[in-house]
């Protein structure tokens, strides 16, 4: 009989990660992101289970089903509002997780910093995936825009979009594999987030000085316990005001129309959380350009590892790095609403202008602290 | 900066953000004046607008009564069964008896034919037309959309279709209409195929409300509201009780932090360099 003592191995995972690990003592809230992701993740998928209990993946049904749910399975309301809300929510916690990240020179862990990026990238997919499921107009045009950039791709382009698509344009082949990848992707992100974890454990969290903190550390127990926990009231707050009082706040309207292959949206744009890199990939003229942008706008952050080290870690100490990243963030806001605009001037300028100066952040902040470092 | 106290420091970042958002928003307000041809409705006090407002179930039932006399017609309420009714402005006998007003094709019977009834419940409000191509056919090219989800489905929601049915007016100078078409300035284009829909007393309300033109037109949208957001007020009563319970646990977690920290934040580093 399997018995559950101090010394069995589960357990000592379980108090080797949040009872007893060391943590510096000096983290800020700042390093509250990272379990608010957890606690997302898990939000996410225990709403997305209970949602897939109740949809159809047809292109004549999924419309239907989704609209019926609400007055037809009791709180079916809330577990969509919840699951919508819930993605934003999701991509304002990995944002803000990144940028402490690049902020603080968490990036020089590099295997956490690899599998974190990777888990964005599988998150992004999966939030691209679950918005066509509706089948509303912004799913359906939204999939068929981004599906086609795969076009762009040299020789094999139209191939490849035929493959994705199942057929020759999005139909009901596209929705049903895009429920099915939709389902497995949050899987595959939570075993990455248990490596991510495995790796940071290796090393320890960093803290807001960048210096050493093995001489100065408590038990995660009872300290970060409820830190974390104070931290998720404050996150979750927000969320279920928005799940209770304003659940279609951060939606398209359009999404309410169903989806419809002869009519076209006057404004195809994604959800919030993509438009800055919606906005990057419109400003490039050209149709691989704007695609290898719209990837570089991610991708690029591979590169952070293998950028010029500093001699403090993060930029606490290096005034001139700490405004061009806030500069950044600006530029990121700005993308974002950009992104959110019609091709028309001066809103294509604007891009391109912002589109510069997010990828030239990257260029200049190894140089600036490099600067400050020989002055010092 | 290295020299700055922390409040020049937050006074800094928050002159910059404020330079920053301002500028966003000067261009994004100007621009939005340029670049759009629609005008914008204006907000009004919906009695449904606040996070801790009901719906009007009077007014919903008044807006069942105008869409059944005017809108029903042409546009169809496809997602909405009678059955949906009871007890929200219709008592279950009444909503029986709204119900077996209509004609429902069903069937087959025991010997394979397909026969006619009248409507039950758990039947859905019956559609204007067969199909798009007839819908499109009576209506001069147009096809009356579905109003089941209008509310969520415009910008502007309530707004909007409060002021597209009241906003019609004489095209302006230089504007030309098609055929069939009317002039309504919120309308995207401003030529729309539906002709103003409501006008005073076009229909008697049961309960004796003055039927006037804005009446009409909240009582409408009050019910399409309802249509497209049935859940509505369980989900402000669900999120009243979960603010209730949800802000003493924020409290009593923050509280329960700073006490088991208290310890650690007040704790001092001394150095005591040695003394040779």
């Amino acid at each position: 009989m399997y018995k559950a003592s101090r010394f069995s191995p589960l357990a000592s995972v379980i108090r080797h990660t949040v009872i007893s690990l060391p943590t510096p003592v000096n983290i800020s809230t700042w390093w509250n992101f990272g379990s608010l992701l957890g606690v997302c993740l898990a939000t996410q998928i225990f709403s997305g289970l209970v949602l897939s209990l109740h949809f159809t993946a047809h292109t004549d049904l999924s419309f239907y089903v989704v609209i019926q749910s609400f007055g037809d399975v009791y709180y079916n309301w809330w577990f969509r509002a919840l699951h919508a809300n819930g993605a934003s929510f999701f991509f304002i916690g990995l944002y803000l997780h990144i940028a402490r990240g690049m902020y603080y020179g968490s990036y020089v862990f590099k295997e956490v910093w690899s599998v974190g990026v990777v888990i964005l990238l599988l998150v992004m997919a999966s939030a691209f995936l679950g918005y066509v499921l509706p089948w509303g107009q912004m799913s359906f045009w939204g999939a068929t825009v981004i599906t086609s950039l795969f076009s762009a791709l040299p020789i094999i382009g139209s191939d490849v979009v035929i493959w994705l698509w199942g057929g020759f344009s999005v139909d009901n082949a596209t929705l049903t594999r895009f429920f099915g990848l939709h389902f497995l992707l949050p899987f595959t992100v939570a075993g990455l987030a248990g490596l991510h974890l495995f790796f940071l454990h290796d090393q320890g969290s960093s803290n807001p000085l960048g210096v050493s903190s093995d001489f100065n550390k408590v038990v995660f127990h009872h300290y970060y316990v409820l830190k974390d926990l104070v931290g998720v009231c404050f996150f979750v707050g927000p969320l279920l005001g928005l799940v209770y009082f304003y659940p279609w706040l951060l939606g398209d309207p359009e999404n309410f129309i169903e989806g419809n292959p002869l009519v076209t949206p006057h404004h195809i744009q994604p959800e919030w959380y993509f438009l800055f890199a919606y906005a990057i990939l419109r400003a490039v003229p050209n149709k691989l350009g704007g695609v290898v942008a719209l990837a570089a706008a991610v991708l690029i952050l591979f590169y952070m590892p293998f950028s010029p080290k500093t001699s403090i870690k993060g930029l606490s100490f290096y005034p001139w790095g700490k405004v061009l990243f806030f500069s950044l963030i600006g530029v990121f806001i700005l993308l974002t609403w950009a992104g959110s605009k019609p091709v028309e001037e001066p809103y294509v300028v604007v891009s391109q202008v912002l589109s510069f100066l997010y990828f030239f952040y990257f260029l200049l902040i190894g140089q600036l602290t490099r600067i400050q470092d020989k002055l010092l | 900066m290295a020299g700055w106290t922390v409040g020049k420091k937050v006074l800094a970042t928050a002159l910059g953000m404020g330079a920053t958002g301002g500028a966003g928003l000067y261009v994004a307000l100007d621009e939005s004046v340029k670049a759009d041809l629609t005008l914008h409705p204006p907000k009004l006090p919906w009695s449904h607008k606040g996070p801790i407002d009901s719906f009007d179930h009077a007014s919903i039932r008044r807006g069942y009564q105008v869409y059944k006399q005017v809108c029903a017609a042409c546009h169809s309420l496809k997602y909405i069964p009678y059955r949906h009714f009871v007890d929200v402005f219709m008592t279950e006998d009444e909503a029986k008896e709204e119900a077996a007003e209509i004609i429902v094709r069903d069937g087959p019977n025991d010997i394979g034919e397909m026969f006619d009834r009248p409507g039950k419940l758990t039947d859905y409000l019956p559609m204007p037309f067969p199909n798009s191509a007839a819908a499109a056919y009576a209506n001069n090219g147009a096809v009356p959309p579905d109003l089941s989800l209008m509310v969520l489905a415009r910008h502007g929601g309530e707004d909007y279709l409060y002021h597209l049915l009241n906003g019609y007016c004489d095209p302006p100078e230089g504007v030309e209409l098609g055929e069939g078409q009317h002039f309504n300035p919120y309308f995207p284009g401003g030529a729309i195929g539906m002709a103003p829909p409501l006008y005073t007393d076009i229909i008697e309300y049961e309960d004796g409300t003055p039927a006037t033109q804005s009446q009409l037109a909240k009582d409408v949208i009050t019910f399409l509201s309802w249509t497209a957001m049935p859940e509505h007020d369980e989900r402000k009563k669900f999120g009243m009780k979960a603010m209730l319970v949800l802000i003493p646990f924020t409290a009593l977690c923050y509280y329960k932090k700073r006490q088991y920290w208290s310890l650690l934040k007040s704790g001092k580093y001394v150095y005591n360099p040695k003394k040779y």
